[in-house]
């Protein structure tokens, strides 16, 4: 390569571990404060080191919740999320592959029609269509249900257009042999096509999995009860009370507690992760 | 557009497209198409009558100044997140970019906050710079600083913009070390023939060619404050003080949590609809011309 000279490469690992270190700082103070007892907290005493209530911060945090209120263990909010996050990812994914199977395998009367309007739907997050959409969802009796939670979030095309920009790939050359051995479309799908996609869909579902985890205002906006809190929305609740009130060490637990899984997943399914980013933004 | 081999049926391609049909009508054009229509429409004060009142509510909420102070507030926020955040990525992908041993592991330091979901970033930092309890705000007063973002507007606004950009760093990241690792080395190898110092270089060679990133991840950046950046405030300082860091979203939620004006509400998602579909068609015209992954 060009020059390498040792100050610049150091230079770059100083800046690099500042770089960590910026992003990782708040993180660490969550998991040093959920393991210091909340006096201290309060009193602005925090020391910078892990204290000695990490078990039963985290016993409480799970399955008590916090003790000044009728809220729930966070322990259900996780779940709460879990089957959220699961059932958007795996709705989009299911009804999107079908229909993008449909719109490149098939020639049929408003084929582009259908394509072109699950298209637009790529342009507006639920964000700016939401009281409307709580309308919908309260008139379908669906307020404080998962298909409530999920369904708003599935109506989108990212998916979609993923599956079909690479069905568009997939060699003819397949279709023709599948059909020598006497496929037909079903078995086409199940046999070949499905398969192929396989490292698609794991990268779509990383990406799907988190952002369902991480959705927050719709789920504010549609439950009422305390037990179909997502963990997201618990968290907020958490801190309503003045700041005396607050349990801080119980807050920043299910901070972390909050963090754990899609973090889990961005570290672990890196490669499937980083894939899945630059293909549902292109 | 399509394939030549194709499969023959006419009643299987609508079984297939059915379900995304179905929840696309009814969970996406039923309610867009209602926002648009009652943004047209004023409903008198006892909800038994409405009458078409063409763009009244777009009239009378253009001309409130808190609208239009929430617009400004909304677009000097997307910038100054955008900026930030882009920046420090940047010089965070530029070093990365180099070959350095470990930088799978710094890749890997860096990107996980990608995954830290907005409501809890903003308690993160919420914790940090708590006037009476953060650690960080500790400090700021050990150092003169008269910290207290419950107070005041400026603090807090600064305290959305950290926290927003803090969160976007890794997606940033991720894109630039892409697109930095895309560069030929041999256009950097001949600059440096030539006799260009790494500075040089960066500015003149490798700053335009990545150019196209920067501007796709202007885009997003501008798209993720304007929207995603709602869990962040209404964790941090629910708008205020004083609307203080009231944006867009933020205002067609808390507006519509009183109730009251339906069509002045749905003119305010009208108007967000409006601004997202301008941001992706200049995305999408952008995208075909000049990214090639």
């Amino acid at each position: 390569m060009v020059e390498d000279e040792g100050i610049q490469r150091y230079l770059a690992h100083a800046i690099l571990w500042t770089g960590i270190a910026i992003v990782a700082f708040p993180v660490y103070l969550a998991f040093v404060a959920s393991t210091q007892d909340n006096a201290v907290i309060a009193n602005g005493q925090m020391s910078l080191l892990p204290g000695g209530h990490f078990l039963e911060t985290y016993y409480q945090t799970i399955f008590v919740g916090t003790s000044g209120s009728t809220r729930e263990p966070v322990g259900t909010m996780m779940l709460n999320s879990l089957i959220m996050s699961l059932l958007i990812a795996v709705g989009k994914i299911a009804i999107s592959i079908i229909s993008a199977y449909a719109i490149v395998y098939f020639r049929f009367p408003f084929r582009m029609t259908i394509f072109w309007l699950i298209f637009i739907t790529l342009m507006l997050p639920v964000e700016v269509r939401i009281y409307p959409t709580y309308k919908i969802v309260a008139d379908l009796h669906l307020l404080d249900s998962y298909a409530g939670l999920s369904l708003p979030l599935i109506a989108s095309a990212t998916a979609t257009l993923l599956f079909r920009q690479f069905f568009m790939t997939v060699p003819d050359e397949l279709l023709e042999a599948s059909r020598i051995d006497g496929a037909g479309p079903f078995r086409f799908f199940w046999d070949t096509l499905l398969p192929l996609s396989r490292t698609n869909m794991a990268a779509l579902f990383v990406i799907l999995f988190i952002l369902g985890w991480n959705q927050y205002l719709w789920p504010l906006l549609i439950t009422t009860r305390d037990d179909m809190q997502t963990i997201q929305i618990g968290i907020r609740k958490m801190i309503t009370t003045t700041d005396a009130l607050t349990e801080w060490p119980i807050v920043m637990a299910t901070a972390v507690l909050a963090m754990l899984p899609p973090v889990f997943v961005v570290v672990v399914m890196q490669k499937l992760f980083v894939r899945g980013l630059v293909e549902t933004e292109k | 557009m399509q394939k030549q081999s194709i499969f023959q049926s006419r009643l299987l391609p609508y079984a297939l497209v059915a379900p995304q049909l179905a929840v696309v009508l009814i969970f996406f054009y039923w309610p867009a198409a209602q926002a648009v229509v009652q943004s047209f429409l004023v409903q008198d004060a006892f909800g038994l009558s409405t009458t078409f009142v063409w763009f009244d509510n777009y009239r009378e909420l253009l001309s409130q100044p808190d609208y239009f102070a929430a617009i400004v507030r909304t677009f000097v926020f997307s910038f100054a997140i955008a900026f930030s955040s882009l920046s420090f990525a940047l010089l965070l992908a530029v070093m990365a970019d180099k070959p350095l041993r470990g930088s799978t592991i710094y890749r890997t330091l860096l990107i996980w906050p990608y995954a830290v979901a907005p409501p809890v970033v903003g308690v993160l930092w919420v914790f940090m710079l708590n006037p009476s309890l953060g650690v960080v705000a500790r400090g700021l007063r050990n150092m003169g600083v008269d910290w207290n973002p419950l107070l005041n507007g400026d603090q807090a606004a600064l305290l959305i913009v950290l926290a927003a950009a803090w969160k976007q760093i890794s997606y940033n990241f991720l894109f630039f070390l892409a697109g930095l690792q895309s560069i030929p080395r041999s256009v950097i190898e001949a600059a440096a023939i030539d006799g260009a110092r790494p500075m040089r270089r960066f500015w003149t060679v490798i700053f335009p060619l990545l150019s196209p990133v920067i501007f796709f991840l202007l885009i997003v950046n501008i798209v993720y404050a304007f929207f995603d950046t709602f869990g962040i405030i209404d964790t941090m300082t629910r708008g205020g003080p004083a609307k203080a860091t009231e944006t867009l979203v933020y205002k067609v939620y808390s507006d519509g949590l009183l109730g009251g004006n339906l069509g002045s509400s749905a003119a305010q998602s009208v108007i967000l609809m409006v601004i997202v579909i301008l941001l992706t068609a200049v995305q999408f015209r952008f995208v075909e011309r000049k990214v090639t992954y």
